[in-house]
């Protein structure tokens, strides 16, 4: 696995680490016994099987055992999991995280950005396509969306995965703990370009990530007009403008 | 078969094969349309072979495809301009691959090895009955998977080409043609797939009632063979799950033909319906898939150890929980599907239970085979190997169970490492066990037992050179079913062990010519079969190989259970089940069935 570089990657990776162990030592323990047995016990002339139908007392020990270990994989489970949906607050992200949007389609993925306001579907939204720009040590909110089929949106190295349905959309949150380029992939057969849905995702110093978001806007000349997604509520941003400038 | 067996065991109206009768069916009543559940046993060792052929070939292209991605592959020069131009396999062509490769090995390959070959194969002789229940619903059962079999092979050369999102075809991508690409192919694939659900349920009906109706006296629950024990939770489970997915393949043809859209949300439709639909069923299917390979390397394990199965009861309780815990963990192939994550906490608690009585049933393996005098026939290496591999399958499940970790290998390569390990590593090895074990019995030879240790040595090394490196690859972040993986920059550094993999498959492949020559070979060349060549104690060994129509001379009766192997006094190390407690089997007159006196009912 690569190296985290999400809040929460380290603590996904923990439990991984838990469950590894205690898998590895069953895997060791069960496969040594199978073996030994098989050497140990093989046909020889004049050997003779025991005549056993089983014991009561190993049965209870073997359901026992592994019941316990799985009710605490569980339990360290459920504990990451929860933190990582924020299942206390409703799945909702942080409250000054920097709202996103990202949409899926046949074989893109476009990302609204909210612009200096911070706040999506006003008229300094800006959009890019395949390209995920977000600064360090802030909390993302992506709302996942996807306009044809099922695809899934998948950061490696910040152990983020998120199908994106049609119809639905899905919060999505973290936040970046380290800075530079990383891949972004599409995880869920989505049709014949599925292999090449890739984008990437880049973390810039807060500071570097509102030179970066100027120099976006700037180039592009009009906001929000970069993109057919979002014409209609671009439209009614301008009419808001409007209103605001009168 | 000329009378309906509606009636309970003890009544004597089966039809009990009586010697002074030559069989005199005609050839196409004996071959071609049988009755005889060995006949229909054997045809689904034959066609599900053949589909077992046609789904590993898929899988050596798909992983030519991998291991050197845009090369000309040897010999694709045959294939079509619409599959791989010049030899270079398209990508669409790839996406057919893998949704037929998983297709194929499910539905027409490892299932009706399982319940199809095993279930005829066994339950009638296992528990001493004539036939089956139901003898022209068997036939049937059988009729009705062949054509869907073909309408599954014919999608590859129809429009589009076959079938291309995945076995698990996710709508809107399987619903909509504009998006995959494929309309006929996909409308076959729900076709093939509703007509063979209508083959698993009659093959289903017929298990059920011929094991509760038709035991043979004596064979109590508590000495049914553990095939037979999961063969029977399994039927029950195919009556359950069958109708569901059926309902679901119907729902999709309806919004790919005439324009209905349940799981379409233009209009309101879900497209997560499909899923909870497809895994309600897709899940008990994976037991559908496990349970008789567990009892049938329960069977040979005993066997081969010389020794009683350890904890019977707990290895009849364990099949019974897991089959009944198999219907709420559904939701664990959804756990980043959207779904509210508080669901996939309490599919957690579910999923990960399920182990449990996995665990109790691979202690009571080992606690078989300890003290053992263990026997290496080919079937005792292949039940082995199917302990040692259902061991890696089980806890590698553990990991995809914990949610958290599951958001990283979701949709990767580990979880085709799991799924192999389980079916090809679990299912697979015990089904090669099976036929080791019972071939002798069906078609009066014996399997050539070099020839089958050589196959067993070579599959055993090869299948975990392909499959232990894709946990390997899937923790890398290597996504399932991408046509191309040196798109990505991260996913380079993996290529050169995505070659490995491909190198060893194509040589897991070959080996398993090795195989499909012997099972030729010894239809004709092979070793006469004794009556009992494994010295084995359930009622099948009793008869001749194979078993004339009608299989019991009489009414046989049974004493015992079929594990009592290595009892203490007596000169063999076995005691068939119908061997009667002072001495020879008791064996009635012929042409009637008198149930013998003193057997305990």
């Amino acid at each position: 696995m690569p190296e985290p570089a999400s809040t929460f990657g380290a603590g996904i990776d923990s439990i991984y680490y838990i469950i590894l162990w205690i898998t590895g030592a069953i895997f060791v323990l069960v496969e040594t016994a199978l073996i030994v047995f098989i050497v140990r016990y093989r046909h020889r002339e004049g050997r003779v099987a025991a005549y056993t139908h089983g014991s009561k007392k190993a049965e209870i020990v073997w359901t026992v055992i592994p019941f316990l270990l799985v009710l605490f994989i569980v339990y360290a489970s459920n504990d990451i999991w929860l933190q990582v949906k924020r299942a206390d607050q409703d799945g909702a992200a942080p409250a000054d995280a920097l709202p996103l949007r990202v949409v899926a389609k046949q074989f893109e993925w476009n990302v609204t950005y909210p612009g200096p306001d911070g706040a999506l579907d006003t008229a300094d939204d800006f959009i890019k396509r395949n390209q995920l720009h977000v600064p360090i040590g802030r909390a993302i909110r992506i709302d996942l969306g996807s306009e044809d089929v099922i695809h899934s949106f998948f950061l490696p190295d910040f152990r983020v995965k998120q199908d994106a349905v049609p119809g639905m959309t899905i919060p999505v949150w973290f936040e970046a703990n380290r800075t530079g380029e990383f891949p972004m992939a599409c995880a869920e057969l989505c049709g014949l370009g599925h292999y090449r849905m890739r984008a990437s995702l880049t973390v810039h110093e807060a500071d570097d990530f509102d030179r970066w978001q100027a120099e976006e806007i700037a180039s592009a000349g009009v906001p929000a007009s970069s993109g057919d997604i979002d014409a209609e509520r671009a439209e009614d941003s301008e009419i808001i403008e409007e209103e605001d400038s009168a | 078969m000329s009378t309906t067996q509606l009636l309970a065991p003890n009544v004597t109206a089966q039809h009990w094969a009586d010697p002074s009768h030559p069989d005199d069916r005609p050839f196409i009543r004996k071959y071609v349309f049988a009755t005889d559940h060995k006949t229909i046993g054997n045809q689904f060792m034959f066609m599900s072979l053949f589909f077992l052929l046609v789904g590993g070939a898929l899988a050596m292209m798909i992983r030519w495809q991998l291991g050197w991605p845009g090369q000309p592959m040897p010999g694709g020069g045959i294939l079509p301009e619409t599959m791989a131009p010049g030899g270079i396999l398209l990508p669409e062509f790839y996406n057919s691959l893998v949704t037929m490769h998983g297709t194929f090995m499910i539905f027409f390959a490892i299932m009706p090895l399982l319940v199809g070959m095993f279930g005829n194969w066994l339950i009638p002789l296992h528990v001493g009955a004539s036939d089956m229940a139901f003898p022209r619903l068997n036939m049937m059962s059988f009729w009705t998977a062949v054509p869907a079999g073909f309408i599954m092979l014919a999608s590859f050369v129809v429009e589009g080409g076959a079938a291309g999102a995945g076995w698990t075809a996710y709508p809107p991508l399987s619903a909509v043609p504009e998006y995959s690409g494929v309309s006929t192919g996909q409308q076959l694939w729900c076709v093939s797939l509703v007509i063979l659900g209508f083959s698993s349920l009659m093959g289903a009906v017929n298990y059920v009632t011929t094991i509760v109706n038709m035991r043979a006296p004596g064979m109590t629950w508590l000495r049914l063979p553990l095939p037979v024990w999961a063969l029977f939770i399994t039927a029950i489970l195919i009556l359950l799950a069958m109708p569901i997915l059926a309902g679901a393949l119907i729902m999709l043809l309806f919004d790919q033909t005439i324009g209905t859209t349940f799981f379409l949300p233009e209009t309101g439709g879900q497209p997560l319906l499909w899923q909870h639909l497809f895994w309600y069923f897709g899940h008990p299917e994976v037991y559908i898939l496990i349970l008789p390979a567990m009892g049938i390397a329960s069977e040979v394990i005993a066997n081969g150890s010389r020794k009683p199965i350890f904890g019977y009861p707990a290895m009849v309780g364990a099949i019974v929980a897991i089959a009944f815990l198999g219907w709420i963990v559904w939701g664990h192939h959804m756990f980043q599907s959207g779904m509210n994550p508080l669901l996939g906490s309490s599919f957690m608690l579910s999923t990960m239970v399920i182990a449990v009585p996995s665990a109790i049933k691979v202690f009571n393996w080992l606690g078989t085979i300890w003290r053992g005098d263990i026997h290496f026939h080919t079937p005792m290496l292949n039940a082995l190997a199917f302990v040692g591999m259902f061991v890696i399958g089980g806890l590698s499940g553990v990991f995809m169970a914990s949610t958290p970790v599951d958001i990283y290998i979701h949709d990767t390569y580990f979880i085709v490492a799991h799924i192999h390990y389980v079916l090809f590593g679990g299912s697979l090895f015990a089904i090669f066990a099976g036929i080791y074990f019972w071939f002798p019995k069906f078609f009066g030879r014996m399997l050539n037992p070099t020839l089958g240790k050589i196959h067993f040595g070579l599959t055993f090394v090869f299948y975990n050179l392909v499959f232990f490196p894709m946990h390997n690859l899937g923790l890398g972040g290597m996504m399932r079913r991408i046509y191309d993986p040196t798109q990505y920059g991260f996913l380079e550094p993996l290529q050169p062990m995505n070659t490995f993999v491909s190198v060893f498959a194509l040589a897991l492949g070959v080996s398993q010519l090795v195989f499909f020559f012997n099972i030729l070979w010894s239809l004709w060349r092979g070793q006469k079969a004794p009556h009992n060549p494994w010295r084995a104690n359930s009622l099948e060994w009793g008869l001749a190989s194979p078993p004339p129509h009608g299989n019991f001379e009489a009414m046989p009766a049974v004493y015992r259970g079929p594990y009592e192997y290595s009892y203490p006094g007596r000169d063999e190390d076995f005691w068939p089940q119908n061997e009667p407690p002072g001495g020879e089997p008791v064996r009635a007159p012929t042409g009637g069935a008198p149930v013998p006196e003193g057997v305990p009912q």
